[in-house]
């Protein structure tokens, strides 16, 4: 499994043709506390950079955008009731969706964890 | 010789105020207040009317068999209630009100005279328009003036807020798509990043799809962005552009963002929500604006924040003149103003009708009294001075906060969070405003600044009430930037301490519910 990332604060675990989405620790530290999170339906298809989920802090609402083309497999439910899990494990615990890539060719475009890394430090 | 000892003493002792407990619960002559519901008691009613006799009950059994809950309460009681209340309130009538975007200027008290004058104040939407004429003549004259002031040849006045303008200019849009046969086809509307947040959603609201546009280092719209994004031009519908923008900057390259819209057959939608800064100095048809809402609670002083509704008339170019709402005042050739009220004859192509009447009277005689007591040259002066009074604080202050773009600002100084210590956010600079006697500035806003710092002092503020306040700010920004720790605790003064927001968001409270008898509880 590998990680990769979008400049948009997006991170994606892909295991061959499907993957995991969610936002960074980074992105989550930005926002502040979150308050709610808004998810899309299963079987939901996306573009790649469609805005799929909204992630609500007490200082603002931000769209998250699709890292990858493809269609929503899977929601992580438990964060519509414990949307505090997104500040706390971002990264692992706190995924938005797992989905199934329409084109893994997009995930050359993306940047992997050292890439990102160097991306923030940027910022 | 004997002492006098009963003379008063010429000092009191001294005693810290956080250590004095009351009985009463007040704080000297800030007197304690408790719910409604918890101060009144049924037995209680502001005014005793006898039984009525002989009345049928007509409601078929269905009449409310328990009781409704409402406190009982005398009227002294209700108006004390109130009274104490407004002492915890922030008012404009009580300070500086610093919070950006929102021009939270004086209201003139001419204008509340006027307002109330009963020709104006005691007339009913459904009386005969022969009765009236006054009243519709004062909507005319202010549409006459608002045309004037932005250069544009047509102006609905019904809506009745900022957001409802914008409602009202892209329906006009997309009517006028729709008799261009290009309804179904023109559907992509472009907004910039540091557009205000009802923009995009009121372009979601008319169906239209929002592409946002990036802001450049300048605070200022992309330009290789929007040209990128008009290479295809079939699908644009418009752009809407806030100017002076939300970053307090004046979009330099608005003519050609014009041009370049109109170009790919799109329409121009400009917020005008800040169009106090630029009243007679920009006339906005001048620069290829096709509709703007004007904000008479904020150019035109008329009273807002929960001292007053909305308004917000909406200007049309040639183009979208046509499409304009009904109902709307004309004068007729025998010199009596008539209300076009249908979608036909002179309003045949109309989009319709977006409220039940006419707009908010009160507010519009507010406004025109405003324009008529500041002349041309004054109404200049209120840009000139509102520029100039941001642009002090932000010389001001630029020492020791971060402003968010270079050079001169518009109406508001806007900064950035760069310049505290790490742990200490802009929220803790607010609140600490607070304990200095300040409604905070917006924070957090607009999105394309870190940390954003958003002050707008209007003109209505003298340079001595500025001082006051940059000496307050300018004394918390450099504890912000030592990393004083005791900033995350503010405010200690206010009658409510530091809330927790975060749960307050995510497990909010939104009914009051009788504690139970302390009896029960102690069990």
């Amino acid at each position: 499994m590998t990680t990769y990332y979008t400049k948009d604060h997006e991170w994606i675990r892909v295991d061959g043709d499907t993957g995991m989405v969610g936002i960074t620790a980074y992105a989550a530290g930005q926002l502040g506390d979150v308050v709610y999170v808004e998810l899309p339906e299963t079987g939901a298809k996306f573009a790649r950079g469609d805005d799929f989920a909204v992630v609500e802090s007490v200082k603002a609402a931000s769209d998250v955008y699709a890292p990858v083309s493809g269609a929503v497999l899977e929601v992580n439910s438990v964060l519509t009731e414990a949307p505090e899990k997104v500040s706390e494990a971002a990264e692992s615990e706190a995924w938005f969706v797992r989905v199934k890539l329409a084109d893994t060719g997009e995930l050359t475009e993306l940047m992997d964890e050292a890439a990102y890394a160097a991306f923030c430090k940027g910022l | 010789m004997a002492m006098n000892t009963q003379g008063r003493p010429t000092a009191a002792p001294r005693t810290s105020a956080a250590a004095i407990e009351t009985v009463s619960g007040s704080r000297g002559l800030l007197q304690r207040e408790d719910l409604l519901f918890e101060i009144g008691t049924p037995e209680t009613t502001g005014v005793d009317l006898p039984k009525p006799k002989g009345l049928k009950n007509r409601l078929g059994g269905v009449a409310r068999k328990v009781d409704t809950g409402l406190p009982g309460l005398s009227e002294p009681q209700a108006v004390r209630h109130y009274m104490r209340l407004s002492q915890r309130n922030y008012a404009i009538d009580l300070g500086f009100f610093p919070l950006g975007s929102c021009t939270m200027k004086h209201n003139p008290r001419l204008n509340e005279k006027m307002a109330r004058l009963p020709g104006f104040a005691d007339i009913h939407p459904l009386q005969p328009q022969a009765t009236v004429q006054g009243a519709l003549q004062l909507i005319d004259e202010l549409a006459t003036w608002l045309k004037t002031l932005t250069g544009m040849p047509s102006v609905a006045m019904s809506p009745k807020a900022g957001a409802h303008g914008e409602l009202c200019g892209m329906l006009a849009i997309r009517q006028a798509l729709i008799a261009r046969g290009e309804g179904e086809t023109r559907k992509r509307v472009l907004v910039p990043a540091s557009a205000h947040g009802t923009n995009p959603a009121t372009a979601v609201q008319c169906g239209f799809i929002v592409d946002e546009i990036k802001a450049n280092a300048r605070g200022r719209v992309d330009m290789a962005e929007l040209r990128e994004k008009l290479q295809h031009t079939d699908d644009v519908a418009g752009i809407m552009l806030t100017n002076p923008n939300t970053c307090g900057l004046f979009e330099t390259d608005i003519k050609e963002i014009a041009d370049l819209i109109h170009k790919a057959g799109g329409y121009f939608y400009c917020d005008g929500a800040n169009f106090n800064a630029i009243v007679g100095r920009v006339r906005p048809g001048d620069l290829g604006v096709d509709a703007m809402h004007i904000n008479l609670h904020k150019t035109f002083s008329t009273p807002h924040g929960g001292g007053g509704p909305g308004s917000g008339p909406t200007v049309f170019s040639e183009a979208l003149a046509p499409y304009a709402p009904v109902p709307f005042v004309t004068k007729d050739e025998d010199g009596l103003f008539r209300l076009v009220e249908h979608v036909d004859g002179d309003a045949k192509d109309s989009f319709g009708r977006m409220v039940a009447f006419h707009g908010q009277m009160g507010m519009f005689v507010r406004a025109l009294t405003y324009m008529l007591s500041h002349g041309a040259d004054g109404l200049k002066q209120v840009a000139e001075d509102a520029v100039l009074n941001a642009n002090y604080v932000q010389a001001r202050l630029k020492h020791v906060m971060t402003p968010a773009f270079e050079g001169y600002c518009m109406h508001e100084a806007l900064f950035s969070d760069a310049f505290t210590a790490d742990g200490i956010e802009t929220i803790d600079i607010a609140k600490a405003l607070i304990d200095e006697g300040y409604h905070p500035m917006t924070m957090y806003f607009p999105l394309v600044v870190h940390g954003a710092m958003l002050i707008e002092p209007t003109e209505t503020e003298s340079k001595a009430e500025l001082d006051r306040f940059c000496d307050s700010l300018e004394s918390i920004a450099r504890r912000a930037a030592q990393g004083d720790e005791t900033l995350k605790g503010a405010p200690y003064l206010a009658p409510a301490k530091r809330l927790d927001e975060t749960r307050a968001a995510r497990k909010p409270v939104l009914k009051w519910t009788r504690p139970a008898p302390e009896s029960v509880a102690a069990e």
